[in-house]
């Protein structure tokens, strides 16, 4: 066979490994879900009928604390890039602590909710209360799917499985937590501006 | 021309003497290798090799056969009604031993019939011709025709098919309850299916529906989010994007479909179920049941609707692509010539797949909105029809003075063109608000997508089963009864659904149990009994094809490695491939998948995996000069 028609190695595709291209598109799908309840949100409200009621403070608290839980990961991954292995377990066990701090944190917010005479279901609920419990829970689901992940990830690193040449499991758990964290941020601003 | 196509050995028995004429591997990394794939899948026990598999193509014969068994169930149950609407006057006391405590005094329950309708909608679309269409294929054809081992993830296949038959098995409980299945019409709008008090089908039944669509949603995301990363990623060398058969561009295109739609019913269906069992109001409001106002204050059940049509009709195309993927291939197979316009087959699809997310509200031109909003709607409701047009036109040109091969796979995809486009014009019609405004909720609706989606998708499978048979069983489907099962079924759809857009015309209003008592109605009662006559025979006949298909398994002719002459990789495998597909490497691409009768070739097909340097005197200019 002439050289000229000689072919690479392998098709590129995205240049990712196939787990992250997964991961990627499940992504994909959360976001098309909470655009689905967003966009429904907005429609709803312009319809009348929507009871107005304040966000509670202790939401501006959980923001801080999922960002803060961003942070500690990407330090954990920057870690493993630079083999400091120590390090690395450590931001991975301070994420979780963040994380399960902002699941309690949620929780705390729906006492604060319902205080504030804003309820999910019932004769007294407005559907503008039931769609702040419904983002908040389904974010908090997804966030314990996230939970799980990093655990994983936390148990391969006790097992010095992961390292400078072994970064596919926490570059993926640092993506997915980075997500689930923006999520939020959207979530806040978007009630923040539409609430 | 074999001795041209690098391919490796074909014959199992000798894989393990090595030294075949693979480009340039030599012959003991070879050896070695075939031998590590023997040891791996020859002690496997059966529950692993045929029961929880992780290998694709076990995987879609679970899906085919999975499918089939729901298109029997869903056929039956639209004969149950078909005998209703044909003969409203005369006793079902015959039915009673089958249909139990339905049939009252002789009559067909109305609270059962449009439980059947649900059901019928509810199977084809989702259990069949989603599931079992795009799962099949997309399972089978993926890995083979882009030359890969398996799927990116093949533990996340598996667990697709199982949350299939979970959901397989919740919704076939639903069918045996107490109360009923769901009733609501597939479309599920509340306020019907959101209060359990409404009618029978909203109680239990409907709850079972919610819970078997949330497990449907999560297979189909785990299957689409496998093909995507597999065509994106496990492609063989030289199978660039721009060398794809155009089956995996639809399977791909559908599978993106898939993940941006599904997640937006699983919020309706979600909030649907909050609305249900938590007391939430999003899509209720001021009602009234049995003089008792209920407590829900807010709602809006328009807004279930839009997020409802926002998968439904994607949803659409999700159920026709992966056929109009397969009837390209058939129809170059077949046809001996190129697909006519390769390029704007790829782009029509794409431009189908990007439309399909701005039309949905034309399913809702009645719901009261705006008519500026109802214009948008329709002007890109129309547009569609252009890459539709694309289609159709190149299918046409493909068939174009081709030395046409009549096998039943061909005959099923001539017969999807036909159905397509005699479906398609009545799209035309529908998309068009005002006259959908007086269409609406009549069988014009209903004879409209049965044509279009329902029987042309269903005309796409039977032209995959038949073409693609011999790569899953090593066998031949028998031609004649092919030719059986096409006849009765092209004649009997058309049959049926030709006169259903007359009495549509005339106002004949679906989802009614009875229409005897309407003057208007009531002279149809022969069209009816007509259309009910031709569809109960439509589906006796697809009994030809269970039979055909299941005796094939066992004792149809064995099958050549490559029984089409066709280009692709799949048919370079040995005629049973084993987990893995290649026993040796896997073959690489230089070439387009359409070299059918090229000029200058002495053989009327080029396999994809043959270099333009054993091809010298077909080669076009610029393909010498990549040789040069």
């Amino acid at each position: 066979m002439n050289p000229s028609e000689l072919l690479p190695e392998n098709e590129v595709g995205l240049g990712w490994h196939p787990k992250r291209v997964l991961l990627v598109l499940l992504i994909f799908s959360i976001v098309m879900m909470f655009a689905a309840f967003t966009s429904g949100y907005i429609v709803r409200r312009d319809e009348g009928n929507w009871r107005e009621f304040d966000l509670p403070v202790s939401l501006l608290v959980n923001t801080i604390l999922i960002a803060l839980s961003s942070a500690s990961m990407q330090w954990s991954y920057a870690a493993a890039r630079k083999d400091e292995i120590g390090r690395m377990k450590t931001g991975i066990g301070i994420t979780l602590a963040l994380g399960l701090a902002f699941l309690v944190g949620q929780y705390v917010s729906f006492g604060d909710l319902v205080d504030g005479n804003t309820f999910f279901g019932g004769a007294d609920a407005n559907p503008s209360g039931s769609f702040l419990y419904v983002l908040m829970g389904v974010h908090a689901f997804h966030l314990v799917t996230g939970l799980v992940f990093v655990t994983v990830v936390l148990k391969r690193a006790l097992n010095y499985q992961v390292h400078s040449r072994a970064l596919l499991s926490i570059g993926n758990a640092t993506l997915y937590w980075h997500f689930l964290g923006g999520l939020w941020l959207y979530l806040y601003l978007f009630l923040l501006l539409n609430h | 021309m074999s001795d041209m196509a690098a391919k490796p050995n074909l014959s199992p028995g000798v894989q393990t003497q090595g030294g075949i004429g693979t480009a340039g591997v030599p012959a003991t990394e070879h050896g070695d290798h075939l031998h590590h794939d023997d040891h791996e899948h020859h002690d496997q026990h059966w529950l692993w090799k045929y029961v929880f598999s992780q290998d694709h193509k076990v995987i879609a014969k679970q899906f085919l056969i999975t499918g089939m068994i729901w298109a029997i169930l869903g056929g039956t149950l639209s004969s149950l009604f078909r005998l209703q609407l044909g003969w409203p006057e005369s006793s079902m006391e015959w039915l009673a031993p089958f249909l139990g405590k339905w049939i009252v005094a002789g009559k067909l329950n109305p609270e059962f019939y449009l439980a059947l309708v649900t059901m019928h909608g509810t199977i084809m679309v989702f259990f069949v011709l989603t599931a079992g269409l795009s799962g099949t294929f997309s399972n089978f054809l993926i890995p083979l025709q882009v030359g890969a081992r398996d799927m990116a993830s093949g533990f996340m296949n598996m667990l697709s098919y199982w949350f299939f038959f979970l959901s397989s098995i919740v919704m076939f409980a639903s069918l045996f309850i107490e109360t009923g299945p769901a009733a609501a019409g597939w479309t599920i709008y509340p306020p019907l299916s959101a209060l359990p008090q409404a009618i029978p089908g909203s109680g239990a039944g409907m709850t079972l529906w919610l819970v078997s669509m949330a497990l449907f949603i999560v297979s189909q995301l785990l299957g689409g989010v496998n093909y995507v990363t597999t065509v994106i990623n496990m492609r063989t060398r030289g199978m660039s994007m721009s060398k794809l058969p155009l089956t995996i561009w639809a399977f791909f295109l559908t599978a993106i479909l898939g993940i941006l739609s599904f997640p937006v019913l699983f919020s309706a269906a979600l909030l649907l179920i909050f609305d249900r069992s938590f007391g939430t109001s999003f899509f209720l409001s001021d009602i009234y049941i049995a003089g008792q106002a209920l407590s829900n204050q807010g709602g809006s059940p328009v807004l279930f609707q839009h997020l409802f049509w926002f998968l439904g009709h994607p949803e659409v195309y999700i159920v026709i692509m992966p056929a109009m993927g397969m009837v390209s291939e058939v129809l170059a197979t077949n046809a001996r010539k190129p697909i006519f316009g390769y390029r704007a087959m790829i782009g029509s699809l794409i431009g189908i797949s990007l439309l399909s997310f701005v039309v949905w509200a034309h399913h809702m031109f009645v719901t009261g909105m705006n008519p500026f909003l109802g214009s948008v709607f329709m002007f890109l409701t129309l547009i569609i029809a252009v890459p539709s047009g694309v289609k159709v036109f190149n299918w046409l040109a493909t068939l174009w003075r081709g030395n046409i091969r009549f096998t039943a796979a061909m005959l099923f995809s001539i017969g999807f063109v036909s159905l397509f486009i005699s479906g398609g014009l009545t799209g035309i019609i529908l998309g068009n608000a005002t006259l959908d405004i007086q269409m609406h909720n009549t069988y014009f609706v209903v004879a409209h997508f049965h044509l279009v989606m329902g029987s042309s998708a269903f005309f796409g499978l039977f032209a995959g089963v038949y073409h693609w048979f011999p790569k899953m069983f090593g066998r031949m489907m028998d031609e004649k009864l092919g030719y059986i099962h096409f006849w009765l079924t092209f004649a009997g759809v058309y049959l049926v659904f030709m006169p259903m857009h007359y009495v549509g015309i005339a106002g004949f209003p679906r989802r009614y149990y009875a229409w005897t008592g309407f003057d208007a109605f009531s002279q149809f009662a022969d069209m009816n009994r007509f259309i009910s006559i031709a569809a109960i025979l439509a589906f006796f006949a697809q009994f030809v094809f269970i039979f055909n298909f299941f005796y094939s398994i066992f004792r149809g002719r064995r099958a050549t490695q490559n029984p089409w002459n066709s280009t692709t990789l799949e048919w370079t495998t040995p005629i049973n491939p084993g987990h893995g597909n290649w026993p040796g490497e896997i073959p690489a691409v230089y070439r387009w998948p359409y070299d059918y009768s090229k000029p200058g070739s002495d053989v009327d097909f080029i396999p994809q995996n043959v270099p333009y340097s054993k091809t010298q005197s077909s080669n076009l200019p610029y393909e010498q000069d990549a040789v040069e």
